[in-house]
């Protein structure tokens, strides 16, 4: 589904991303690990087209994405959280949602003052489906409430909830766990996981905690120095002699 | 509009002025003022176009740069484009606004027309900012790369803006050259801009019915303030101005989310509208 070919980026003198190169396949739980620094931030914003490739080649479904910009990107599928996250604040969680679906007509000025009968029928479908997926995640009640009003770890959750609003083919979850305590980051974990089962998403993680990836992942790629030093299943990784000297370094 | 997506444009005096010029020289040379009107507000909406080209790509203040730069420019077009323009001398003489045959020619008939244009314009910006292109505009306003993220075209609506915004300051200026029937450069100053900026602040950042209540107390205190016997020794356009200062320091320490905040956007289940209401909660 994306294939990542001999990616590189250069910041000035410092090689952030050397040469990089794996693929993600359909419904996949794939996560990107490494220590600090070793690129995977970075690997990001070059998939989503917040950077451009000093070298190397991106593919979404067979179609080269290199170079778009990141709206043109969130069109074809692809749709990533952040870091940290960057939820609407004042902005209440529903609208939070309603904003993400792609293509619809009232964002257009002209259609958007008459309120045309489709504007009328893509917002109605849009609050139903918001809901629907507030349900699921349990934020049903704070629907109404702004988004900065809310914990961390629930914006984390409207943020992933916001992506999925935009029916994308590959989500991209960047440190998904950071900053939550670790009751939710199990309540999160299972979200994710659900997403998978029952609809068929496809997803790049990127996480520092090891005993989430482990848990979550399916298939692990290993970073160090923006070189890819390791891939393959959780089990793998964990025997594999150059990861425990890079990164779990013990 | 500008509040709701946090684009700052500093040049409504250039616009206005463009409006304005346009459509009273063309009124001049005697086309109908409706459609002169409408010929000021699209070269301010073109001119618009063309600022934003360069720079809404760009991140920050340019655009407050770019645009004050721009005020500074058409003021001193206005001044030296002697031909068309008269420069200093103004254009006299500029006709009353009409529509089918009735001229607008009192006060109190102008009063109609200024609030019919004023209505129109206020439900336009209401249903344009409560449209899910507004919803959008709040989003940029918010975070523009989480917006680019879902895969908006951050680009394309805030060009958006700035026309509707630039063409609406344009079709102000028309009415405001019909009312007076003289311009000159001087009606087109950074002042006027500042004061715009001013009543949007004090209203409400992303409120249409706070500006328009503030514009009206503004007119008002500024017009009852020619009123008010001064000793000699007070000089009233200063102390008008020192008023308004003194109001602006005091709302952003007390109301610094405007007098009349942003609604609140709600959705009721089972109903398809959403319902607006106001809310004091505040940010944490």
């Amino acid at each position: 589904m994306l294939k990542v070919d001999q990616l590189t980026k250069d910041f000035d003198n410092l090689r952030a991303v050397d040469h990089c190169s794996f693929e993600v396949s359909q419904g996949l739980i794939f996560g990107l690990i490494g220590p600090n620094g070793s690129g995977k931030t970075t690997v990001f914003n070059l998939v989503t087209g917040f950077l451009e490739p000093t070298a190397g080649r991106i593919y979404f479904q067979d179609q080269e994405i290199t170079g778009l910009r990141p709206h043109q990107i969130g069109q074809l599928g692809i749709v990533r959280t952040f870091q940290l996250v960057r939820a609407f604040n004042r902005m209440t969680v529903m609208e939070n949602l309603l904003l993400a679906p792609k293509n619809q007509a009232g964002e257009n000025c002209l259609l958007g003052v008459l309120r045309t009968a489709k504007v009328r029928r893509q917002e109605q479908e849009a609050i139903e489906r918001a809901r629907d997926l507030l349900a699921v995640v349990g934020l049903e009640k704070v629907a109404d409430e702004y988004c900065g009003n809310l914990s961390y770890a629930e914006q984390k959750m409207v943020e992933i909830t916001r992506a999925l609003m935009t029916d994308p083919q590959l989500i991209l979850l960047d440190e998904p766990a950071s900053g939550i305590n670790p009751t939710l980051v199990n309540q999160i974990l299972d979200y994710i996981r659900r997403l998978r089962a029952e609809q068929g998403k496809t997803f790049l993680v990127v996480e520092h905690d090891m005993r989430v990836i482990m848990n979550l992942c399916d298939r692990i790629a290993v970073l160090n120095h923006g070189q890819k030093i390791a891939e393959g299943t959780p089990a793998e990784i964990c025997a594999d002699s150059q990861v425990i000297d890079a990164y779990l370094g013990v | 509009m500008v509040g709701a997506t946090g684009l700052f444009n500093l040049g409504h005096a250039a616009f206005y002025g463009i409006g304005a010029y346009t459509s009273a020289l063309l009124a001049k040379s005697g086309l109908p003022w409706p459609l002169a009107m409408l010929a000021g507000v699209l070269l301010a909406g073109f001119i618009a176009f063309l600022i934003g080209i360069p720079t809404l790509r760009l991140v920050g203040d340019y655009l407050a740069v770019v645009t004050m730069g721009l005020g500074e420019i058409a003021r001193a077009v206005f001044k030296n484009w002697l031909p068309v323009t008269r420069g200093p001398m103004g254009i006299p003489g500029i006709p009353h606004a009409s529509l089918l045959g009735f001229k607008f020619n009192t006060a109190g008939r102008f009063l109609v027309l200024a609030v019919g244009c004023l209505l129109l314009a206020y439900l336009l910006a209401q249903r344009l900012l409560h449209s899910p292109f507004g919803r959008v505009l709040k989003g940029i306003r918010e975070d523009e790369v989480a917006v680019q993220a879902l895969g908006k075209n951050v680009y394309r609506f805030k060009m958006w803006v700035l026309i509707i915004g630039s063409a609406l300051a344009g079709m102000a200026g028309s009415l405001f050259a019909h009312y007076v029937t003289f311009i000159d450069p001087g009606s087109f100053v950074m002042w006027l801009t500042f004061f715009i900026l001013l009543i949007i602040v004090l209203g409400g950042l992303g409120s249409n019915l706070g500006a328009v209540v503030v514009t009206v107390g503004f007119v008002a205190l500024r017009e009852g303030l020619r009123f008010v016997k001064l000793p000699g020794w007070l000089n009233p356009a200063a102390l008008q101005q020192l008023i308004f200062g003194v109001l602006l320091i005091i709302a952003t320490i007390f109301v610094p989310r405007g007098l009349i905040p942003e609604r609140k956007v709600t959705y009721k289940r089972g109903n398809s509208r959403a319902k607006s209401r106001p809310t004091d909660q505040r940010l944490r």
